[in-house]
């Protein structure tokens, strides 16, 4: 979608991270997901970079 | 007093939150001193030098919640404080009133979530750029409020946003406003016609909130993080922008704000200026005129006169640089008189307590001309806050600043950190205290409020000396922020504070009220 696409659409929002954001958003009506977080793979170094390179492996 | 730690595996909750509890945590009777946090690299380092490490912190992951308190056990047990943990959490969730599903991943949430267009991501650093990369593979535009994300990061995402004809705000972009609705940081403004691009986020609130002042309305405010006009990154998000807004047939006049880009930057945005067929304001803050100026832009002095110039312009109407005040010049001349005479011999010094880091780097510009000004953003090495002479001379803070914001929130979402230095830092030698109040979503709840409650304590504190301060202070705000600007304005003035309609007017009042001392009232 492009940017000025964008600008004739709708907001609707992805929310990863800070909850006061989502609460600020959807206290405008605006349309938005929070997402329940988590560090991928525990946040453990090795395993997210052996993850990033699967994910890479798959889209190639 | 005994350390001790408690770890919850597994428990992810975000930093805000976490850094608000572990100040209401402080609070509790018997506890010297306490971190709650993940277990992040960047919290173990804290940890570490607070003291408050034990050895079980070799066993945290990022996604671990610990608690780690300095406590007396005569008075408190770790019990006691893990109690009062749930207790605020689950305050802090009642408050939050959101019963909604969340879903576990971005996939998911875009699953659940058809026509979703924008993804804001506000998770710690390290992980920030692997979830951006898949929102951008998803075809969504993203904003991206986390800060720690590497430059070779934001390069890739940018040039693969770029590619796709998306955006990607940030690393570190604190404000946007995208058709109509305010992102993270920003102010509740009307829509209109102008159309705003920043890698200075309170500049670009300032701005904002002054073109809404004067009556007019913004059509799309991009920000691009503050590194986008660096060499490394080339300007790629703003050239994006300002494409995008020429190509907008809501906007009608476009504002560029940014600290002076790389030379080679500047020249590619300078060169789409030049054939812009809509007017361009561009206010780089201590940015070449001249070169402005060669490529039909309008150059600016200050984000109000930024404002100003692109109202104006709108309107098909001349403009001049707005150097002067709101009030009549002898009207401002006799709060200088007032001020002064209200001054004792030994009040000489200023101190300058910013929240806004563009404000902040304004009032330098046009203070350092006049007086030397410590900061920890100076205008030279040697102005250096490190290098103040004795604790004396004249102070300016950006208290957003990481080196005040690590482990705590930062002073526009809790007013704390600019308490503590009302605190230590104003002092019998004190003349003058400038400050900036920012309203807005994110900000917090009563801004305004927090500080005139610091000055009404100030003035306690120094009346015991014979003696008072003058206190000038700015609002970025606007009628229809939460915080509502009228009511700030009130609260400030209700404890003796000057208010003035600008930063770039507050800033300017303090100059002349230093000068003043300076030749002798």
């Amino acid at each position: 979608m492009s940017l000025n696409d964008l600008f004739k659409q709708e907001l609707k929002v992805v929310n990863l991270g800070l909850k006061s954001f989502h609460n600020d958003l959807k206290s405008q009506g605006v349309t938005v997901v929070q997402v329940n977080w988590k560090p991928k793979a525990g946040g453990k170094k090795n395993m997210l970079n052996l993850l990033s390179k699967l994910n890479k492996v798959k889209q190639s | 007093m005994t350390l001790h730690t408690s770890i919850k595996r597994n428990a992810y909750y975000d930093s805000v939150t976490l850094m608000l509890l572990s100040r209401e945590l402080q609070k509790l009777e018997g506890v010297e001193d306490v971190l709650v946090g993940m277990g992040t690299d960047l919290n173990l380092d804290l940890a570490k030098d607070l003291g408050l490490a034990s050895g079980e912190f070799d066993t945290l992951t990022p996604n671990d919640l610990f608690i780690a308190a300095k406590i007396d056990e005569a008075q408190i047990s770790m019990k006691q404080v893990e109690d009062a943990f749930i207790e605020q959490l689950n305050k802090s969730a009642e408050s939050d009133g959101d019963e909604d599903y969340q879903p576990p991943s971005l996939r998911s949430a875009v699953q659940a979530l058809p026509g979703a267009n924008m993804v804001l991501v506000s998770v710690p650093g390290q992980f920030a750029a692997a979830e951006v990369e898949e929102a951008l593979d998803a075809g969504l535009h993203v904003m991206l409020f986390s800060d720690n994300v590497s430059v070779e990061d934001e390069l890739r995402l940018k040039q693969k946003a770029v590619e796709k004809g998306l955006l990607m705000m940030g690393p570190d972009c604190g404000t946007a406003i995208i058709n109509g609705k305010p992102l993270c940081f920003a102010n509740a403004v009307r829509r209109g016609r102008i159309g705003v691009v920043g890698a200075s986020g309170t500049g670009t609130q300032e701005v904002t909130v002054q073109v809404h002042k004067l009556g007019e309305g913004l059509s799309q405010v991009i920000g691009t993080g503050g590194r986008d006009l660096k060499e490394q990154i080339g300007g790629l998000m703003m050239i994006q922008g300002f494409e995008s807004l020429i190509a907008d047939p809501e906007t009608d006049l476009i504002v560029l704000i940014s600290k002076p880009p790389a030379p080679l930057v500047a020249e590619k945005i300078y060169q789409i200026a030049k054939t812009s067929p809509k007017p361009v304001v561009i206010d780089f803050i201590g940015g070449d005129r001249a070169a402005i100026e060669a490529v039909g832009a309008i150059p600016c002095i200050s984000l109000e006169d930024a404002a100003q110039k692109a109202v104006k312009a709108l309107h098909g109407e001349a403009f001049d640089d707005f150097t002067g005040f709101s009030l009549p010049e002898d009207y401002i001349n006799c709060i200088v008189d007032t001020s002064v005479a209200k001054l004792k011999s030994d009040q000489t010094e200023l101190r300058a307590l910013f929240t806004g880091g563009t404000l902040a780097d304004e009032a330098m510009k046009v203070l350092g001309v006049h007086h030397e000004i410590y900061s920890n953003i100076p205008l030279s090495p040697e102005m250096a806050i490190e290098n103040l002479p004795g604790g004396r001379g004249h102070i300016c803070l950006d208290l957003g600043e990481d080196q005040f914001t690590r482990g705590r929130p930062h002073p526009m979402i809790d007013p704390q950190t600019r308490t503590e230095f009302f605190e230590s830092h104003v002092d019998e030698k004190t003349a003058v205290i400038l400050v900036d109040v920012v309203l807005g979503f994110g900000s917090y709840l009563d801004p305004a409020g927090a500080v005139a409650d610091s000055v009404r304590e100030i003035r306690q504190r120094l009346s015991k000396q014979g003696k008072d301060v003058v206190v000038i202070a700015s609002v970025c705000g606007t009628d229809l922020d939460s915080q509502d600007l009228n009511k700030s304005i009130e609260s400030l003035e209700a404890a003796g504070i000057i208010v003035l309609p600008s930063n770039a007017q507050a800033v300017r009042l303090t100059d002349r009220v230093l000068q003043r001392i300076k030749k002798g009232a």
